[in-house]
């Protein structure tokens, strides 16, 4: 049958890298002084794993290469190998090697086959190390087979005297299964004898008490019979002998042509009484079956159990769930309609609907989230070998893995924590010597947390290093012209200068945290997933630094507005405020820049009226309007709108994907009545307004 | 068409036996490790269990042992998958009851030949 394999490759590769994970956690959590045993086996389990599935599917270098990590493993397990950091190392270094295959394998590319060798080179020096007896299958069956072929000349077959033990039917084998199989490699006589067989009183009908003698009428290699009683050759007494020209006909058993003419109705009737005997057990079975609890048949265990489904099928399971909020809205809007007044069980149905259509919406962006050690499961290694590399000691601690978020978010955020962590490692924990001179505990702390807060996920990066140094980070903002020279700066301002772009304090890129990336890298990429970052430092204490993101990108919260006769969306997060301005707090700087004054500053205005080129018959004045204040991580700026709507949930689509990009504008969406409405991007628009000023100043 | 139950933690090996089975005619229904064979197992009657020996939970050792305790499979071929760095894995399976083995890495003409076999 032609089965295609490839078709498993997908969820192959998808559980071997999860099994590479599972490897490379375990070998971490190992402690070389005292070794758990149960996280040994899941080491040994993964490796195997992986060997089994590559071999299977075709994957001939990845199941080599495990297959001397799992010898090694399995040294391990056994105890016939101790465990020391030099071990851990190499099943490290070989758990990257693996990785490194599997990749190759995946995308089909060339693996870099030096490496490898060389990594097996190390780990088969490290299994040498102990070398007992080993390698000794392969040899004995090919040799069987030799010796036989050289008899060949004179034999003309093979005779075998085949006695089972009580056991072989007990073991779901059946005589007659094996003597089939025999027949199928050569012609073959078969003679059963039965003298063996107790009276019928004391017959006993799951034993087996006959023996037989076949006698193949053809030379075939002695490993293919060997091979047919492999699974029973501990239940069995078993001659295999060859059989010479002139002894074929004179067996030691008499009237051999007789008997084995009898021998398969008796063959075939002790299987008969067997499966007869078989029925009526699971006859009894069934009657007992009744009886037990049915407690017993639906699982009541704590397996967690889950599908694999293709991302793009739940990403069009949302997009459908989206469209039904949609319709759901549209129909909500349906009750104010005095028609239908006094229509109650509609009104309940439509009621209902909303509920229904909201959990029903909730559940399906469940099906998005990951647990984010997803993410932070890399860190630990990561941290172990920086702070070798660096000569520091340090602990990474790590608390709210299990806290879940959409995949999408899980994938881009992974880069920036990387960034940070590796900051903290770098440029934050101290020297040893020093950290013990300033009266510190040698060891040195990186924390990784991750908890919900309304509708965000707060990701921390957090240190016990030395902190920020304000003067340094003023003293060069100052020379890179970031800040005026004069300029009166908070700690916190002073802090947050480190994500302006092109600022590195560091004089020689050092090879870890360099890498010519920056801290505004970093905060454009949480930007990106519509999140916020922040720092908080105290100098000799050390330094934290604040993810905020949305918990899904998908949904988020609009309020909407409108100017002329259109309806736009302003992200709830950016909005800060919403006023009617008076007369008094209008003011024009730089001749037609308009400002209010709040609270002692002033914020630019941005009319979203003239920015975006909605036709309005007459220009309103600002005290007829009005100003909603958004803050973007860069600055406060007010837009200008006709009228404030409500605040609701939308379900973001992407403009990109559906029409092109427009500047100002991050996506787009459906409102109840079915009308496009499109989102501001708050960041984006300051940047149309200062670009259309630039036009107008030239 | 025999009924057959398939256990293997590891996915894509429990769906290529799935799959080949099913694709020659059987009824196959699917397990992730011991504990979840064996509820199925009582469920209903299987013709042959082909179990993963190296499963978390309950390992497929175990696994044929207490299935051969059960009236119902005292003389049904329970096969494990094994692979050949571990012989005294088959002896360890055997001597809780295993019919046999089928040694991985292995295709599917060669699984469907086996099955054949042992049902046949």
């Amino acid at each position: 049958m032609g089965i295609d394999l490839s078709q498993f490759h997908h969820i192959f590769f998808e559980e071997s890298f999860e099994n590479v994970d599972l490897l490379e956690q375990g070998l971490l959590a190992l402690d070389i002084t005292q070794p758990d045993v149960e996280t040994i086996n899941t080491i040994f389990r993964a490796a195997h794993s992986i060997k089994g599935g590559a071999g299977t599917f075709g994957f001939q270098m990845v199941a080599d290469f495990t297959h001397v990590m799992e010898n090694l493993l399995d040294r391990i397990r056994s105890g016939q190998r101790t465990l020391d950091q030099d071990v851990v190392d190499i099943l490290l270094g070989s758990v990257d090697c693996l990785r490194m295959l599997l990749t190759a394998a995946r995308e089909g590319g060339e693996p870099d086959r030096a490496l490898c060798v060389a990594q097996q080179e190390r780990l088969e020096a490290a299994l040498s190390d102990s070398r007992p007896a080993s390698a000794e299958p392969a040899g004995e069956g090919e040799e069987g087979a030799d010796s036989a072929s050289a008899r060949v000349s004179e034999q003309t077959g093979w005779r075998i005297v085949f006695h089972p033990h009580p056991e072989l039917t007990q073991r779901g084998n059946d005589p007659l299964r094996l003597i089939r199989e025999l027949k199928e490699l050569a012609p073959a006589r078969v003679t059963c004898d039965s003298s063996q067989l107790p009276s019928w009183d004391k017959y006993e009908p799951t034993r087996c008490d006959l023996i037989w003698t076949i006698e193949l009428m053809q030379v075939v290699p002695r490993a293919q019979i060997e091979d047919i009683f492999s699974w029973v050759e501990d239940e069995c007494d078993l001659a295999i002998v060859p059989m010479v020209k002139n002894v074929v006909l004179e067996g030691d058993n008499s009237s051999p042509s007789q008997a084995s003419q009898e021998s398969r109705p008796i063959a075939a009737g002790v299987s008969q009484i067997a499966s007869m005997t078989e029925e009526n057990e699971n006859h009894d079975k069934k009657s007992g079956q009744v009886t037990r609890p049915p407690t017993s048949l639906p699982s009541g265990h704590t397996i967690s159990q889950s599908i694999r489904v293709d991302l793009p099928k739940v990403d069009a399971l949302i997009n459908m769930v989206g469209e039904l909020v949609i319709t759901q809205s549209m129909l909500n809007m349906l009750r104010d309609e005095p028609e239908l007044q006094g229509y109650d069980r509609l009104h309940e149905g439509l009621a209902q609907l909303q509920r229904q259509t909201r959990a029903l919406q909730e559940g399906v962006m469940q099906i998005r989230m990951l647990p984010i050690s997803f993410c932070f499961s890399r860190f630990p290694r990561m941290v172990r070998d920086l702070g070798r590399q660096l000569g520091k000691d340090i602990e990474l601690v790590m608390s709210g893995e299990n806290t879940e978020v959409d995949k999408t978010v899980i994938e881009k955020i992974t880069d920036p924590l990387v960034h940070l962590v590796r900051n903290s490692i770098d440029h934050g924990i101290e020297p040893s010597e020093a950290r013990e001179a300033a009266g510190k505990p040698r060891t040195g702390h990186v924390w990784l947390r991750a908890y919900h807060q309304v509708g965000n996920i707060v990701i921390e990066v957090a240190d016990d290093g030395g902190g920020i140094n304000r003067d340094r980070v003023l003293q060069k903002a100052r020379e890179r012209g970031l800040v005026p020279a004069d300029g009166r700066l908070t700690p916190q301002q002073i802090d947050e200068l480190i994500f302006e772009p092109g600022f590195s304090t560091q004089e020689a890129v050092t090879d870890l945290s360099g890498r010519g990336v920056g801290m505004d890298v970093v905060r454009r990429n949480v930007q990106a997933l519509g999140g916020s970052i922040s720092v908080e430092s105290e100098e000799g204490k050390g330094t934290t630094f604040i993810i905020r993101l949305p918990l899904t990108l998908a949904i988020m919260d609009g309020q909407l507005i409108q100017v002329g006769d259109e309806t736009y969306i302003i992200p709830l997060v950016s909005v800060v405020e919403s006023l009617e301005p008076d007369r008094a707090m209008i003011h024009y700087v730089g001749g037609d820049t308009e400002t209010i004054k709040l609270r002692g500053e002033y914020v630019p205005v941005i009319r979203l009226a003239e920015i975006l080129g909605v036709h309005q018959p007459v220009r309103p004045a600002l005290e007829d309007g009005i100003v909603v204040i958004v803050e973007t991580d860069r600055q406060r700026y007010g837009i200008f709108v006709d009228d404030l709507l409500n605040q609701q949930q939308i379900v973001i689509k992407s403009l990109e994907d559906n029409y092109r990009r427009v500047p100002g504008i991050s996506g787009a969406t459906i409102l109840g009545d079915g009308r496009v409405a499109l989102i501001l991007d708050v960041d984006g628009l300051m940047g149309l307004l200062k670009e259309k000023e630039g036009m107008v100043h030239e | 068409m025999a009924k057959i139950l398939a256990v293997d933690d590891s996915a894509s090996m429990r769906q290529m036996v799935v799959f080949t089975l099913r694709a020659a005619g059987h009824d196959v229904e699917e397990a992730e490790n011991g504990v979840q064979a064996l509820e199925k197992a009582r469920a209903s009657t299987f013709d042959l269990v082909i179990s993963d020996v190296n499963m978390p939970e309950m390992n497929g050792i175990e696994l044929i042992r207490l299935l051969r305790q059960e009236s119902a499979y005292q003389f049904t071929p329970l096969l494990m998958l094994t692979t050949e760095s571990a012989p005294e894995k088959k002896a360890e399976g055997k001597a809780a009851g295993a019919t046999g083995w089928i040694v991985k890495p292995f295709n599917p003409d060669q699984l469907l030949s086996i099955v054949k076999k042992v049902l046949g």
